[in-house]
C-alpha cells in the first residue's frame, strides 16, 4: 500500500522513519515547503535558531549527547554556505550529522538564480559524501542513505540538497527495504592474525603505551578499552578528542598527549617502545616534529579508517576495524597469551612514568595581582559541577585549560572542536547537547572571543527552553593568540584586545551580565577568588533559565605545558622556559 | 617518483568525475591523464587515471580515494600485466613535397590518414604512449598544426575482469 504525498511531506516522513526526533534549522525561500508538513510533526521537534553556523554545530552537540547523527536544516545559497563551518568541523572530528538544504528549482540550477550555491561543490572535500536530489521519488532513499552513511563506519556530515520543485512535487512514497551502496562497505571486524600480533607485541614490549583518540569515543568502547588495560597494566594517554573514554581517576591513566599535553603524556609517547593507537590519526598536535616523535617505538594502529593507517606515522602492525571489536578481540588475544604465560612486564616503565607524574604534575601560578587565574574557575567548576555533567567547550587557552584542569570521568563528559578548532563551536555545541540529554547539566566552557562569534544562540536557548551554562572565561583577549604574540612576537599584541575586560576602564564591551540578560538568560560575574564556589553554586540552581557567567580573569595566564609549533615533543616546556629533564628520569 | 596507471570502478553519478579528480588535488597530486567511459555492467562507469608518484603517497591517495562513496574498485594496472592503449589524433603539414615521407612515417607506425586537405593530413594512431611519443617525434619535422590524446586506457591480461571478487582490490593492503 502507497500513499502519494509531496516532496516535502515525504522528507519530513523520512525524518521520522529513520527516528529523527529533533531538527536545527532556520527556513527560507527554496527549504519552505519542508517546513509546512514540518509545523505538523509530532515526531520531529524543529528548533528555531538564529544563524545556520548555530544549526550545524547544534546538531553536532546533539550527536556527541546521543550517539544519532544530528541534523540541521537551511535554506539554500547563504543558509547553506553558513552550514560550510560545522560541516568542516563535524568532517574533521567524525561527527555523524545530516545536513538538509533546500535548492533552487532544479530548471533554475546553474542560471545563477537568487541564493543559488552549489552547496554540493563547496562542500565535496568536507562531507563524508553529499547528494543533489532533484527528482521526488529519490527523497526516502536518499535519507535512508545519508543516514547510514553519516552513522556507519568512521562516522561524518552528509549533505542532501533538494531542489524546491522536488520538494513541491508528488510522488508514491516508498521507503527502501534495503541499501544499494555497492562502493560502501566499511571493514568493521578486524583481521585476527593482526590482533594476534598486536597482543604478542604487547606482550613482549618493555615500555607500551595505548594512545587512545576520539575513535574509540565514536565506537563506544569504553568499557573494552578499560578491561585492556586493566588486563596488561599498560599505561593510557587520552587525546583531547578521547577525554574522559578512559577515566582521569584511574590509576593507569597518564593524562593528555600534546601540543598542551602532560609531560608524563608526552614522555609515555616519546619513550614508548610501543604505541597501540587506538583509533587516533597521529594529528601534528599529538605528534610535534613527526620524524622525532615516538622515536623508539614500533606502532600498532587500530582504526576503521583504512587511509589513517600510515598516513603520518608507518604502522608496523595495521590493524582496519571498529575499536569496539578491535578490543574485545584483542583482549581476548591478549587473555590467550597470557594463559600460555606470555606477560608483560613494565614494572621499570611504570617507575620511570610515575617519576614524571609527581615530578611534572598538573599546576598553574594563581597571578600576584590579586586578579582571578582561568585555571582557577575551571578546576573549581569541575570540581563543583563533578563528572556527570557535560562539559563544551570553545577553542583557545579556555579550551586547553578545560582540557587540562577538570577530571572527566566518563565518556562524552567533553564536548569540543578539537581538528578545526572553530571558535564558536561551544554555545551552539551545548544547546544541541543540552537538547538531546536534557536531563543532563550542561555548561558550555567559552571564552570571550569564542562567545560573541555564536552567542546569539542564548536567545534560541531562552526562547526553546533549553537552560545551558555559560561559563565565559573572560581575559579581555583573543588568549591563545596573545599567549603566542607573547612568546613567539616579542610580546606585540596585535589586534588581540578585545576590550571586553580592560585593564583599567570599567567600560565592557560587551557587558557579558547585560547582555545576558538582554537574551533573556541570568547573567552573573564573578571577580575574585573567594567568590567562584559560590558563583557556580548560584549557577547550578538556576533550573529554568539559561545562566551565563562572567568570569572576569587574569590577562597574562598562559597554557602550560607547550610543545612549540613545529617543535619535537622531547623539547616540551614545563612553563616558560622550563624544560623536564629526560634524563635525570632514567 | 614513477608512473602508476589506476584503474577505477565508479558509480555512474553526477559530480563523481569532480570529487575523484579534486581529491587528487586536494592531496597534493597532479594527474598525468584521466579518461572515463561507460563499462560492460549499466551504472558503472570505468576511470584510467594516472599519475606520476612515490608508493607511499600512492598508497594514501588510493585509500583516499575508495573512501569516496561511489567508488567501487580501484585495480592499480602493472605494466607487464596489463594492455596498455591511447589513441592519438594530429594534424601535420603535409604539401606536394613533404606528402609522401609523411605518409611513410605513419605506415611505419600502423597509423591511419583520417583526413586529407591541401596541405595537411590529420593523421590517428593507437598504441601504448611509448610508441605514439615516437611517432609524434617523427612527424615533427613536418610540422605538427595540433595534436590531441585521449588518455590512457588499460585492461589487464588473461581471463579476469576487475569487476570480479578474485581481482584484489588495492585498498584492502592497510
Amino acid at each position: 500500500m502507497t500513499e502519494q504525498m509531496t516532496g516535502a511531506q515525504s522528507l519530513i516522513r523520512s525524518l521520522e522513519q529513520v527516528g529523527v526526533d529533533t531538527v536545527f534549522g532556520i527556513p527560507g525561500g527554496a527549504i519552505l515547503p519542508a517546513y509546512d508538513p514540518l509545523y505538523d510533526s509530532a515526531r520531529v521537534r524543529h528548533i528555531l535558531m538564529r544563524h545556520e553556523q548555530g544549526a550545524g554545530h547544534a546538531a553536532e552537540g546533539y550527536a556527541y549527547a546521543t550517539g544519532r547523527p544530528g541534523v540541521c536544516m537551511a535554506t539554500s545559497g547563504p543558509g547553506a554556505t553558513n552550514l560550510v563551518t560545522p560541516l568542516a568541523d563535524a568532517h574533521m572530528d567524525s561527527v555523524p550529522m545530516v545536513a538538509i538544504t533546500g535548492q533552487v528549482a532544479s530548471p533554475a540550477i546553474g542560471t545563477d538564480a537568487f541564493q543559488e550555491a552549489d552547496i554540493c561543490g563547496i562542500t565535496m572535500p568536507i562531507t563524508k559524501h553529499n547528494f543533489l536530489v532533484k527528482d521526488v521519488r529519490d527523497i526516502p532513499r536518499t535519507i535512508a542513505e545519508a543516514f547510514h552513511i553519516a552513522s556507519s563506519g568512521r562516522p561524518g556530515p552528509v549533505l542532501v540538497d533538494i531542489a524546491k520543485d522536488a520538494l513541491q512535487a508528488s510522488a508514491d512514497f516508498v521507503w527502501p527495504e534495503r541499501l544499494d551502496l555497492p562502493g560502501y562497505r566499511p571493514v568493521t571486524k578486524p583481521h585476527g592474525k593482526q590482533v594476534r600480533e598486536a597482543a604478542r607485541m604487547i606482550a613482549e614490549a618493555r615500555r607500551p603505551v595505548l594512545y587512545v583518540g576520539g575513535g574509540v569515543l565514536r565506537a563506544g568502547a569504553a568499557a573494552e578499552l578499560r578491561v585492556l588495560a586493566e588486563l596488561t597494566g599498560v599505561p593510557v594517554v587520552t587525546t583531547l578528542m578521547a577525554r574522559g573514554v578512559f577515566p582521569d581517576s584511574h590509576p593507569l591513566f597518564v593524562g593528555m598527549p600534546g601540543m598542551h599535553g602532560d609531560v608524563a603524556a608526552v614522555g609515555a609517547l616519546q619513550k614508548a617502545d610501543l604505541v597501540v593507537a587506538l583509533g587516533a590519526r597521529f594529528d601534528d598536535r599529538v605528534t610535534g616534529r613527526l620524524d622525532s616523535f615516538a622515536p623508539d617505538a614500533k606502532v600498532v594502529h587500530a582504526d576503521i579508517d583504512p587511509a589513517e593507517i600510515s598516513k603520518n606515522r608507518h604502522a608496523d602492525v595495521p590493524i582496519v576495524g571498529d575499536c569496539r571489536e578491535v578490543l574485545a578481540d584483542l583482549v581476548v588475544a591478549v587473555r590467550a597469551d597470557q594463559e600460555k604465560g606470555r606477560q608483560g612486564d613494565y614494572e621499570g616503565w611504570w617507575q620511570q612514568l610515575n617519576r614524571l607524574r609527581t615530578t611534572y604534575p598538573k599546576g598553574y601560578e594563581a597571578p600576584d595581582d590579586g586578579s582571578l587565574s582561568p585555571q582557577a574557575v575551571i578546576e573549581r567548576l569541575g570540581k563543583v559541577v563533578g563528572p556527570e555533567a557535560t562539559y563544551v567547550a570553545g577553542v583557545g587557552q579556555h579550551q586547553m585549560w578545560a582540557a587540562q584542569f577538570i577530571d572527566y570521568e566518563r565518556p562524552g563528559a567533553f564536548v569540543n572542536s578539537g581538528g578545526l578548532g572553530t571558535m564558536g563551536f561551544s554555545v551552539p555545541a551545548a544547546l544541541g547537547a543540552k537538547a538531546g540529554d536534557p536531563d543532563r547539566t550542561v555548561w558550555s566552557i567559552d571564552g570571550d572571543g569564542c562567545f560573541q562569534m555564536t552567542n546569539q544562540e542564548l536567545a534560541t536557548c531562552a526562547v526553546e527552553g533549553i537552560p545551558i551554562k555559560v561559563a565565559v572565561v573572560n581575559n579581555g583577549n583573543l588568549g591563545m593568540v596573545r599567549q603566542w604574540q607573547t612568546l613567539y612576537y616579542e610580546g606585540r599584541y596585535s589586534n588581540t584586545d578585545l576590550q571586553t575586560s580592560p585593564r583599567d576602564e570599567k567600560v565592557r564591551i560587551p557587558d557579558f551580565v547585560r547582555l545576558a540578560e538582554a537574551y533573556g538568560c541570568v547573567g552573573l560575574r564573578c571577580e575574585r577568588v573567594e567568590d567562584i564556589d559560590a558563583t557556580i553554586e548560584k549557577a547550578m540552581a538556576i533550573n529554568d533559565a539559561p545562566v551565563v557567567v562572567d568570569f572576569t580573569v587574569n590577562h597574562d595566564a598562559m597554557v602550560w605545558p607547550m610543545v612549540g609549533p613545529g617543535v619535537s615533543n622531547d623539547n616540551i616546556q614545563y612553563a616558560r622556559d622550563m624544560a623536564p629533564n629526560w634524563e635525570h628520569e632514567d | 617518483m614513477s608512473s602508476h596507471t589506476l584503474s577505477v570502478l565508479v558509480e555512474d553519478t553526477p559530480g563523481i568525475l569532480a570529487r575523484a579528480s579534486s581529491l587528487f588535488s586536494r592531496r597534493g597530486f597532479n594527474i598525468d591523464s584521466l579518461s572515463v567511459s561507460t563499462t560492460e555492467h549499466p551504472g558503472l562507469s570505468r576511470m584510467t587515471i594516472v599519475v606520476n608518484c612515490d608508493l607511499h603517497p600512492l598508497e594514501q591517495v588510493t585509500k583516499q580515494l575508495n573512501k569516496l562513496v561511489n567508488v567501487v574498485k580501484i585495480v592499480e594496472m602493472d605494466t607487464t600485466a596489463s594492455v596498455r592503449r591511447e589513441l592519438l589524433l594530429v594534424k601535420v603539414k603535409a604539401d606536394a613535397s613533404s606528402r609522401t615521407h609523411v605518409l611513410q612515417t605513419a605506415e611505419l607506425f600502423r597509423a591511419n590518414v583520417v583526413d586529407v586537405s591541401p596541405d595537411v593530413v590529420v593523421i590517428e594512431a593507437t598504441g601504448d604512449p611509448e610508441k605514439l611519443d615516437a611517432l609524434v617525434r617523427n612527424l615533427e619535422p613536418f610540422g605538427i598544426r595540433e595534436l590531441v590524446k585521449s588518455g590512457l586506457v588499460a585492461l589487464g591480461r588473461g581471463p579476469r575482469s576487475i569487476a570480479d571478487r578474485s581481482f584484489r582490490a588495492v585498498e584492502r593492503s592497510a
